[in-house]
């Protein structure tokens, strides 16, 4: 009876997202007194697991897994769960994730929560913190099933390392056609860019910066701290930057450890998307600007003069601290 | 074709967030109840599909009488019935359950949900819905094409877009991209008067049973002040966020 863990893996690297979900299973297995097991796609270095908290890796081979597919990476782990009689599965909140635990939910007939930012409250009714409303507020949920999905938000919880003794075997789900109805034609991912999911730091501009020709500077910026680039919805709307680049509340959901706004005003709907980011900058020219009462650290400042310094200032700061 | 869009009736995205009854239930006091942003993406790339490849468009909610100003609205935008299953939205699954019943009664070839509702963020029920009713599905879908019974769907991945292709019945959990911002329609005189003439069933729910429930809300802590940086003293922000921030 282990809890279960979806360890994301890409190009056989394990995500960060991988790391942080294991290390949060093994805070429910160690609430519930049992252990973790590790489902990985394709990857290597399992053993990398162990350092955080895994003691036991279910690893899949399969060619036909090389690319993403919800229907059957759901397949496999309800398998898995039913061999390892998990009563707990754990997932990250990543686009795959979050495609394939609706899907899981019904296979395995459990309740999901997705979104948690903590360990359980409580085991029995099992019951966590997660997020709602758009970062605008917490929802205790509690899940009666009796197997349980967790999705976990990113950043959330964190790495936690807790060495243990890890051993894998390899683990051949059952597979069939209907596993495969949907085909993946095509996949376009710049595989050069930082994305704003994975993104430790996210950079984002909005319409006080006044085209789509000034965005030279957020993007050296964003280069210089090893950012993502972001933007505001109307910088998309208006074509200025690509709709990828968009977040927000209708837009994607931004939990970086450092958020860069420039020439953004800081409406509701920007704030509720970007909240779950650990420390946030302004930057802004005008001092009542909502964004001023949202962030950590402010810069009232015309962006043409503040990120030009600022970027030679850091590019400083980095030589130093190489 | 067939389609259905599911619409959730979500709080406006400027509403404030309170709760009442020892913070277990949501505030509706003076909250404007708005179609999900999501779903109207959807509802507008249906309507695109109506007018140019011929198609009907139905629209469903789940919950109580006071969702149907904004089935009224998504009639106004166009869709031709509106469907109210009568029971209150309790949890995803339980959704996903009688929309399940109302898209096998109605024989739908597309059903097109939202990516998740900004209330509850759920982004659950298209996936449940599909696997229910043994549809496919594909999530965050930023494109839609059908032909005949085959669609190809661009689904928005991290860090970049994959092209998919599945056969109908399809489910799929849409966004901004299906249609773009301009394209949304604010319904005219026209619509919304003949969106009052339009059929809204109201349908009984086959009460399904729910796997989760929110027991209590909360609002986050109050957060402290901003702490301001003059623009000419940069070297202050860097050290800040080194070495309070432990950022960069
Ligand atoms: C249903 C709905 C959903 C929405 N979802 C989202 C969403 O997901 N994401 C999102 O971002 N928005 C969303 N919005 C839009 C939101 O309400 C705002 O309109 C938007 O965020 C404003 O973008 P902005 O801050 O770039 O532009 P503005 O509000 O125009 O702000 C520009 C800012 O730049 C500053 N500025 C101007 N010149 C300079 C300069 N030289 N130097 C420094 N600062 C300068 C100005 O002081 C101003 O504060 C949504 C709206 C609705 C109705």
């Amino acid at each position: 009876m282990s809890v279960l863990v979806y360890t994301e893996s890409e190009n056989g690297k394990f995500k960060k997202a991988a790391f942080e979900a294991a290390s949060y299973a093994k805070g429910i297995a160690d609430a519930l007194g049992s252990s973790v097991t590790a489902v990985s796609f394709n990857a290597e270095n399992t053993s990398e697991l162990g350092k955080y908290g895994v003691s036991k890796v279910l690893e899949i081979s399969n060619d036909k897994l090389s690319k993403f597919n919800a229907d059957a990476y759901a397949d496999a782990l309800s398998q898995a769960a039913k061999k390892e009689d998990a009563k707990v599965v754990v997932l990250s909140q990543t686009a795959n994730d979050k495609y394939l635990a609706p899907i899981l939910a019904v296979n395995l007939e459990a309740g999901y929560a997705p979104n948690v930012v903590a360990l359980p409250e409580s085991t029995d009714p099992f019951t966590v913190k997660r997020t709602a409303f758009t970062n605008k507020a917490f929802n205790m949920t509690s899940i009666s099933t009796d197997v349980k999905i967790v999705g976990l938000a990113k950043n959330a919880f964190g790495l936690k390392e807790n060495e243990t003794e890890v051993s894998s075997e390899a683990f051949e789900p059952s597979l069939d056609e209907s596993d495969f109805s949907i085909n993946v034609e095509s996949v376009d991912k710049a595989t050069n860019k930082i994305t704003i999911a994975d993104a430790e730091i996210v950079v984002s501009g909005g319409r006080g910066l006044k085209g789509p020709e000034n965005w030279e500077m957020i993007e050296e910026l964003a280069d210089v701290l090893g950012a993502a680039t972001a933007c505001s919805k109307p910088v998309s709307d208006m074509g200025w930057r690509p709709h990828s680049e968009h977040v927000g509340q209708t837009g994607k959901p931004v939990a970086a450890n450092l958020y860069i706004a420039v020439g953004i005003s800081g409406a509701i709907q920007h704030l509720a998307g970007i909240n779950a980011s650990k420390n946030k900058v302004v930057i802004n020219n005008d001092p009542e600007a909502p964004f001023f009462k949202a962030a950590d650290y402010g810069v009232v400042g015309d962006a043409f003069e503040v990120v030009p310094k600022l970027i030679e200032k850091l590019k400083e700061f980095k030589a130093n601290n190489a | 074709m067939k389609i259905l869009v599911c619409i959730s009736h979500v709080p406006d995205t400027t509403s404030k967030i309170n709760f009442t009854e020892g913070d277990s239930q949501f505030d509706k006091n003076g909250v404007q109840f708005v179609i999900n942003p999501n779903d109207e993406f959807g509802l507008t790339r249906a309507m695109w599909f109506k007018e140019k490849q011929g198609a009907s468009v139905d629209v469903v909610t789940v919950g109580e009488a006071d969702v149907e100003p904004t089935l009224r609205k998504a009639l106004a935008i166009g869709a031709d019935n509106a469907i109210r299953v009568n029971t209150p939205a309790t949890d995803s699954f339980q959704v996903a359950k009688e929309l399940a019943k109302v898209v096998e009664d109605g024989s739908y070839d597309l059903v097109i949900a939202g990516r998740e509702s900004i209330d509850y963020n759920g982004g659950m029920v298209p996936g449940m819905l599909a696997k229910l009713i043994k549809a496919n599905f594909i999530n965050t879908c930023v494109g839609l094409e059908i032909e005949g019974d085959k669609a190809t769907a661009t689904r928005e991945i991290d860090g970049g877009k994959e092209t998919l292709s599945a056969n109908l019945p399809l489910v799929i959990g849409g966004q901004k991209g299906l249609v773009e911002e301009s394209d949304l329609k604010i319904p005219n005189m026209r619509g919304i008067m003949m969106a009052r003439k339009k059929p809204l069933n109201v349908v009984d729910p086959v009460d399904a049973d729910k796997r989760s429930e929110a027991v209590k809300f909360e609002k986050p802590a109050p957060k402290g002040d901003v702490k301001l940086v003059d623009a000419d003293n940069l070297d202050e922000l860097i050290d800040l966020l080194h070495n309070d921030a432990k950022a960069i």
